[in-house]
């Protein structure tokens, strides 16, 4: 094998173990937009803060692992439930940007709460893995990328599972379909508002806790959030294997521009090429490559 | 404005459509002239009036966000992109052509227009929150690619040094000076959305706002009038740019960032969507919070915290304040300032009666 190849192939195994990750935090927004029609431009920062909480748990209240990993998955989705109610209630029925910028005013609030509240400055999260990459052949992959690719697959099986089969589940799709209808066949509509967005929190807490590790835990944690816009308007905003197969082709992509573009601009492709992908798609296809067709009527 | 009239009294559409609705209100923008023109100027310190003139700025930058997201509902979180256009061009024409302020003015102007309106095409199949997105990674590109094209960005730092404006044989230098230099076009841009909005074209923007395809079956054609809106907003953006480029003296990406986008929606959204009296509230609301949180602070900060600790909570507060105004205002009261305004207006209309 000619190193040319095993540089690519090195590329490709980084942007598949990068993509899944993506993918997990765009699952957190596919979740909301599917429920509720609501776009949460603040995803980034839920992983941040949720980033916040393990390493201020670990590194300044010193609590041990398991706790830190409780309290981030318990914050995080008694804070998407508790959002839910205070906020996003209140905005249903109004026009598309009332909620973006709203979840940008989150954003905003999420951002200075950090290192306000919790600590200032970059904190390590430290997870009990090991370091060293595993070596096969060219490639080598670090620990973590493989373990938040395996939670990444782990739960958007159990999210397929849950849609396809459990009763509450089947219920959130009837609200996502319509939500008069689902009204009428006696579903508590707003109770599962507050679910999907405890559970986008939960899923957030997940991203928030290996990201962290990855990057360690600052404010510029949450640009992890500026890749779910690609991935989402990829894969389709309200497929949940379109939340797979964008994060993949993002990751992808931006592994080979970087590899390949990046020794010419001087850095930064990484950032840039996801988008130009993305405006390519919204040109082609918005509503992505599984998303729901809207059509509209007057 | 701040006189008020007894009731509804008007016979006749041009009585409605008069640009001075009662005698009383030429003497109302007569005093606010003055006070604009002559007292604020010649009473304040050059350190306030620089704060002035960031409002002023501002102002225009925020009319003309309204214009596209208030008028024709037509989001845009790439207004600092297309800021950061105007200023770099208007930056080149200056060091390179040795162009006068007017020139390199339009230039960044219609330049910034230009790109707004590609930016816009999207719009064309998609809409809201989509096209949120995507002139969100407008944004994004547009910086990536002043960053990175040192044909543009000047390379070092990609900062440009630009010479004061001079009118006439004057150099511009002092505060005074400028505010003076921005509030001439504050004026031109505030008559300037006022009588846009008043016009076939503006009336076609609010259509396509209500209702696009209701707009469109009754004959307006949106593909033109949703790029036009692009690109006046772009051009108020490109002019926003230029003039802070000549108010900083140097053209600097880092001004032009995502945030500046969102600070700008967030001017619209508190002041008012729709309406040009609530862009000005909103870019004043907006660009005096950070100041006063630091003076405040700076004043009664030391009484709970160290004075380190201090300097480094104030910028994450602004932010904590920042977004809980946005969402106040989103949640209570959607139509902003302008609508808090008018409800004082129209109880002291018949004060001290109930109705």
């Amino acid at each position: 094998m000619s190193d040319e190849f095993g540089f690519f192939l090195l590329l490709m195994s980084n942007g598949v173990m990068i993509g899944l990750m993506y993918s997990l935090i765009a699952l957190g927004f596919v979740l909301v937009y599917k429920a509720t029609d609501a776009i949460n431009f603040a995803q980034g920062e839920f992983v941040m803060i949720a980033g916040f909480v393990g390493a201020g748990a670990l590194m300044v209240w010193g609590a041990p692992l398991w706790l830190a990993v409780t309290l981030a998955l318990a914050g995080m989705i008694a804070f998407g439930f508790l959002l839910e109610r205070a906020m996003l209630r209140q905005l249903i029925g109004r026009p598309v940007i009332a909620v973006v910028m709203a979840t940008i005013g989150l954003a905003a609030i999420l951002r200075g709460f950090g290192p306000f509240v919790i600590f200032q400055g970059t904190k390590p999260l430290p997870l009990p893995i090991r370091d060293e990459p595993f070596l096969l052949g060219p490639l080598f992959i670090p620990p973590i990328q493989l373990l938040g690719a395996g939670v990444s697959l782990a739960f958007l099986a159990g999210f397929g599972w849950f849609f396809l089969k459990s009763r509450k589940g089947i219920a959130m799709r009837a609200v996502a379909d319509n939500q008069q209808v689902a009204m009428a066949m006696g579903i508590h509509v707003e109770r599962y508002f507050g679910v999907a967005w405890a559970m986008a929190g939960m899923v957030s807490a997940l991203g928030g806790l290996l990201w962290g590790n990855m990057l360690g835990v600052d404010v510029n944690l949450a640009l992890v959030g500026l890749k779910v816009f690609p991935v989402v308007i990829l894969g389709g905003l309200d497929s949940i294997p379109g939340a797979i197969v964008g994060g993949l082709i993002v990751g992808l992509v931006e592994n080979v521009a970087a590899g390949y573009v990046d020794p010419y601009v001087g850095g930064g492709t990484k950032d840039f090429a996801p988008y130009v992908l993305m405006i390519m798609a919204l040109m082609i296809r918005p509503y992505g490559i599984f998303g729901k067709k809207i059509i509209e009527r007057i | 404005m701040i006189h008020r009239e007894c009731g509804v009294l008007k016979t006749t559409y041009e009585a409605d459509m008069a640009l001075y609705p009662l005698p009383i209100a030429r003497w109302t923008v007569a005093a606010l002239a003055v006070l604009f023109f002559l007292v604020i100027p010649l009473t304040l310190h050059e350190y306030y009036l620089s704060i002035g003139n960031l409002v002023w700025i501002a102002v225009i930058g925020a009319l003309g966000l309204n214009i596209l997201v208030g008028y024709t509902g037509q989001v845009s979180i790439g207004h600092g992109a297309f800021m950061s256009v105007g200023a770099y061009t208007a930056a080149n024409f200056a060091n390179r052509l040795d162009s006068p302020w007017p020139v390199n003015l339009l230039a960044g102007g219609l330049m910034a227009a230009a790109v707004g309106a590609v930016v816009g095409i999207p719009s064309l199949r998609i809409k809201g929150l989509y096209l949120a997105i995507a002139t969100l990674a407008g944004q994004l590109i547009i910086e990536w690619i002043i960053n990175h094209v040192t044909f543009i960005s000047g390379g070092v730092q990609a900062s440009i040094e630009v010479a004061r404006p001079q009118v006439g044989s004057m150099v511009l230098s002092s505060q005074r000076d400028m505010y003076y230099f921005l509030l001439f076009f504050v004026v031109l841009a505030i008559v300037g959305t006022m009588n846009l909005v008043r016009s076939r074209v503006g009336r076609a923007f609010i259509a396509i706002r209500d209702r696009d395809i209701a707009a469109e079956i009754i004959g307006i054609n949106i593909f033109r009038y949703k790029l036009l809106a692009f690109a006046i907003s772009s051009f108020y953006a490109g002019v926003t740019g230029v003039l802070y480029t000549y108010f900083l003296g140097i053209a600097n990406y880092e001004q032009f960032q995502i945030g500046v986008s969102i600070d700008y929606l967030a001017m619209i959204i508190i002041g008012g969507l729709g309406s040009v009296l609530g862009s000005i509230f909103g870019a004043i609301f907006v660009t005096l919070l950070p100041i006063v949180i630091r003076l405040s602070m700076e004043a009664f900060g030391g009484i709970f915290f160290t004075q380190a600790t201090v300097l480094n909570l104030i910028p994450n507060l602004r932010l904590i304040l920042f977004g809980a105004l946005i969402i106040f205002f989103l949640v209570v009261e959607p139509e902003g300032l302008n609508r808090l305004w008018r409800n004082i207006r129209s109880y002291f209309r018949v004060w001290p009666f109930a109705y």
